[in-house]
């Protein structure tokens, strides 16, 4: 409990045009921690997910990553190519459009054997072991190992994603909305799949998502974000059950209780 | 054999020349990398070989001797042409014995004889970026050879063994140079690809159209991309070549006639000459 | 809010005789909550102020009071649901005193994983996950073998009466009954130390009323603190060591933000 974020970011301040996407915002999540950063659409919380993961560089502010010896890497001064490795092996980054984060010409197995190769797996009957252990994992029929996944549904797709990302143990996962275009009935199985694999791999996740229902079960904590600023932040149930700030109470006030 | 009057010797200006040096001197200090170069138009069409012979006409001397090859073949219609070409514009010797060569100019194959130190092999390129069917992006491509970042080839290996139990690629069969760049050794079939490990001679590798040079200096390590359990597997027709008798050369298969008659033949034409020759005054004696 | 809050005379302990040994295991020093309704004009509700509670090993105190006075918002502030608006919680987590209402959300974590439990009146039902891995799921945070987290769930809800059939479903369509039995079967099965039961008898029958009664027995047994709100009286004096008056802030209570601003 007691050991250091594994990754923190201090005084983010990025603008487009007179808009303030970022305005001094502060993170900090911790091994196995789930963090969720919810809002309205155009509150920066896509934006501070990019600045975070280093795709997007603030006009202010730093990001800082700890390895698993503990050595701190300043995010945004690391480089392209060890931020690319950091990408493919410690990190991963699970899109809305699993069309985004899947290679649509490439099948199940493949999508899922990837970071492995990138990673230099070299086993070709290693690959399969894992891709069937993994489709699994995630719900699909490991008979479909060898199909394209414009022939799976949406909530496939999604699952697959999330297999194609996790195969690898990475350390943080960074979620843009995961559920965000699925079917009610389909998010449900999709969040408590997470929810599952969350806790097995011990992960560390950052999702940005407007679904509060999403965040209460999945997330540890949360951060509400409005105009690029965090308004409030603390324990999930807390935030929603007790909300102080004038924004949150809105937030949760417009949730249909379910 | 002495130039035609009116031509720079080698066709190309000097300063050209000096270029394409520099360009290639850039090629051999990092091995299997893609240095850009300013292609010139050059008097055939592009596909023919305009990147081969610029890169020909950067490193031969008066004194070399040029052999060019298309398929394997010293009598194809485009060897016989560029062969003639640095005949009349440089006045240079030509042969098509492998072993009398000093510089070979080749597309789509690697000589069966053993290339030794001080001969120089140049390909003729089409398309230097082994990565552009799966990555459109030229960028991305630049991007991924700068960072190694070369999971996706192998991502496609891994999707031909799942779909045809091997890897199908018979030509262009992508390697590793010196561990470090992915390389496109041309569309020389996959056959050839052990034969650009550690070879003793150097080899330099021209696209006109696409204005790339890269170059693998001898003795270099040439790794063709495998999996430990699939491991790479040089194929040939199950044949014997049936014109020398050879079971260790590259085959052509030839049609014979309309009624689905063919025979395999050796497609490199000197190896297979020389081993018939050999094998006539083997019998003669 | 305000100063002599340990004199407020509105909430009062009512000692019913357990003898009283070492530190507590929770206790609130000058505890308040204001509710601040921004969608209302910024309304101010205060519901609790100056709570002075101290709940020791082994001693069971129920929350007494009418409804609306705010017994369920004071459970809520000790499982840090609620922000404690002004006061201190501290509580005996790993052998070191902590603030809970200062903790920072891993802590408040890790004292809900190892320290505190809270039993609430409704179930919230995670889609798809079965009964079992429900009530197994916090022995599994702190390390628990899986086996031996499933048998003890699987034996305690047998003793609350859930068929073993039911222990694969996910409890979304169960009784309220059925429901509730999942859910005290989840909130015994750690063996916390400090233990939150609001309502946990409300929609079970007799028979069901009694293995809940032993149950809190066994837990003071055990040692554990244990603070709760019953409805039902017969039950709350059975288990209870003392009752703890929560009542009603008086209507001059500062409503008006303007009046108290520091």
């Amino acid at each position: 409990m007691s050991d250091a974020p594994l990754l923190e970011a201090r005084g983010l301040s990025l603008r487009y045009g007179p808009i303030a996407a970022l305005d001094e915002v502060g993170i900090e999540i911790h091994p196995g921690e789930v963090v969720a950063i919810v809002g309205e659409s155009g509150s920066g919380k896509t934006t501070l997910l990019r600045v975070l993961s280093g795709l997007l560089r603030p006009e202010a502010g730093s990001v800082t990553y700890r390895d698993p010896e503990g050595t701190p890497h300043a995010v945004h001064s690391m480089g392209e190519a060890a931020l690319r490795r950091l990408h493919r092996s410690d990190w991963g980054f699970v899109h809305q459009n699993p069309r985004d984060g899947l290679r649509m010409g490439v099948s199940a197995g493949g999508n899922i054997g990837e970071r492995l190769m990138a990673t230099g797996a070299r086993h070709y009957g290693g690959l399969r072991a894992a891709a069937t252990e993994w489709l699994q994992r995630v719900e699909i029929d490991p008979s479909r190992i060898d199909t394209l996944p414009g022939k799976f549904s949406g909530g496939m797709q999604q699952r697959l994603q999330i297999a194609r990302t996790l195969v690898t143990h990475p350390r943080l996962v960074f979620m843009d909305e995961p559920t965000g275009g699925l079917d009610v009935s389909v998010q449900a199985r999709l969040l408590d799949l997470l929810r599952t694999l969350v806790a097995e791999l011990g992960l560390a996740v950052l999702l940005v998502t407007h679904d509060i229902a999403a965040a209460r079960l999945l997330a540890h904590r949360l951060l509400v974000m409005r105009h690029g600023k965090v308004v409030e932040q603390g324990l999930t149930d807390r935030v929603l059950d007790d909300p102080q700030h004038e924004y949150t109470q809105l937030l949760v006030a417009s949730v249909l209780a379910a | 054999m002495s130039a035609e009057a009116g031509y720079n010797f080698g066709y190309l200006d000097e300063n050209t020349k000096r270029m394409i040096r520099r360009a290639l001197l850039k090629a051999v200090a990092v091995p299997g990398h893609q240095v850009p170069f300013g292609s010139r138009e050059m008097p055939l069409p592009y596909g023919w070989g305009t990147g081969g012979i610029q890169v020909t006409a950067s490193v031969i001397g008066p004194d070399d001797t040029l052999k060019v090859i298309d398929q394997g073949a010293d009598d194809t219609t485009n060897a016989v042409s560029i062969r003639r070409f640095f005949a009349r514009v440089a006045g240079v010797a030509t042969t098509e014995r492998t072993g009398e060569a000093t510089v070979i100019q080749t597309r789509h194959r690697i000589p069966e004889t053993p290339l030794r130190e001080g001969q120089i092999l140049v390909y003729q390129v089409p398309m230097p970026e082994p990565l552009f069917r799966l990555e459109p992006r030229v960028a991305e491509t630049k991007r991924m050879h700068a960072l190694a970042d070369y999971g996706l080839m192998h991502v496609k290996l891994y999707e031909d063994i799942a779909r045809h139990g091997h890897v199908a690629i018979s030509y262009n069969y992508p390697v590793m140079v010196a561990d470090r760049y992915l390389m496109s050794p041309s569309p020389i079939p996959a056959f050839d690809n052990p034969k650009l490990h550690r070879m003793p001679a150097l080899q330099l590798f021209g696209a006109g159209r696409e204005k790339r040079i890269y170059a693998v200096p001898p003795y270099t390590d040439v790794r063709s991309l495998d999996f430990e359990d699939h491991p790479f597997r040089p194929v040939r027709a199950d044949a014997p070549c049936a014109l020398c008798g050879s079971r260790e050369s590259y085959l052509d298969e030839v049609v014979t006639d309309d009624r689905g008659g063919r025979m395999f033949v050796c497609s490199d034409t000197d190896y297979c000459n020389t081993r018939q020759a050999a094998a006539t005054q083997e019998a003669a004696e | 809010m305000m100063a002599e809050a340990t004199n407020d005379p509105i909430q009062t302990s009512v000692p019913c005789g357990a003898p009283v040994i070492g530190s507590p295991a929770i206790r609130t020093e000058g505890l308040g909550k204001t509710f601040t309704l921004h969608l209302q004009n910024a309304a101010r509700i205060p519901v609790l102020r100056g709570v002075e509670l101290s709940v020791h090993p082994g001693e069971c105190v129920a929350l007494a009071g009418p409804s609306g006075a705010g017994k369920s918002t004071l459970m809520r502030c000790l499982y840090g649901n609620y922000a404690a608006g002004e006061g201190r919680i501290l509580l005996r987590h790993q052998g070191a005193e902590i603030d809970l209402a200062t903790a920072d959300p891993r802590l408040v974590r890790a004292v809900r994983r190892d320290t505190l439990g809270y039993v609430s009146q409704f179930l919230r039902v995670i889609p798809r996950v079965p009964t079992l891995d429900i009530v197994a799921e916090p022995l599994l945070a702190r390390g628990t073998p899986r086996e031996e987290a499933r048998a003890r769930a699987s034996t305690l809800l047998a003793r609350l009466n859930l068929p073993t059939a039911l222990h694969a479903l996910p409890p979304a369509t169960f009784s309220g009954g059925e429901q509730q039995r999942v859910n005290l079967a989840r909130g015994f099965a750690p063996h916390y130390p400090v233990l939150l039961l609001d309502e946990p008898t409300a929609s079970l029958d007799a028979g069901n009323r009694e293995v809940v009664v032993a149950l809190i027995e066994e837990a003071k047994r055990a040692g554990a603190a244990i603070i709760g709100i019953f409805h039902d009286t017969e039950v709350r004096d059975r288990v209870a060591d003392r009752l703890f008056e929560v009542l009603p802030l008086p209507d001059d209570a500062p409503m008006n933000p303007a009046k108290d601003a520091a």
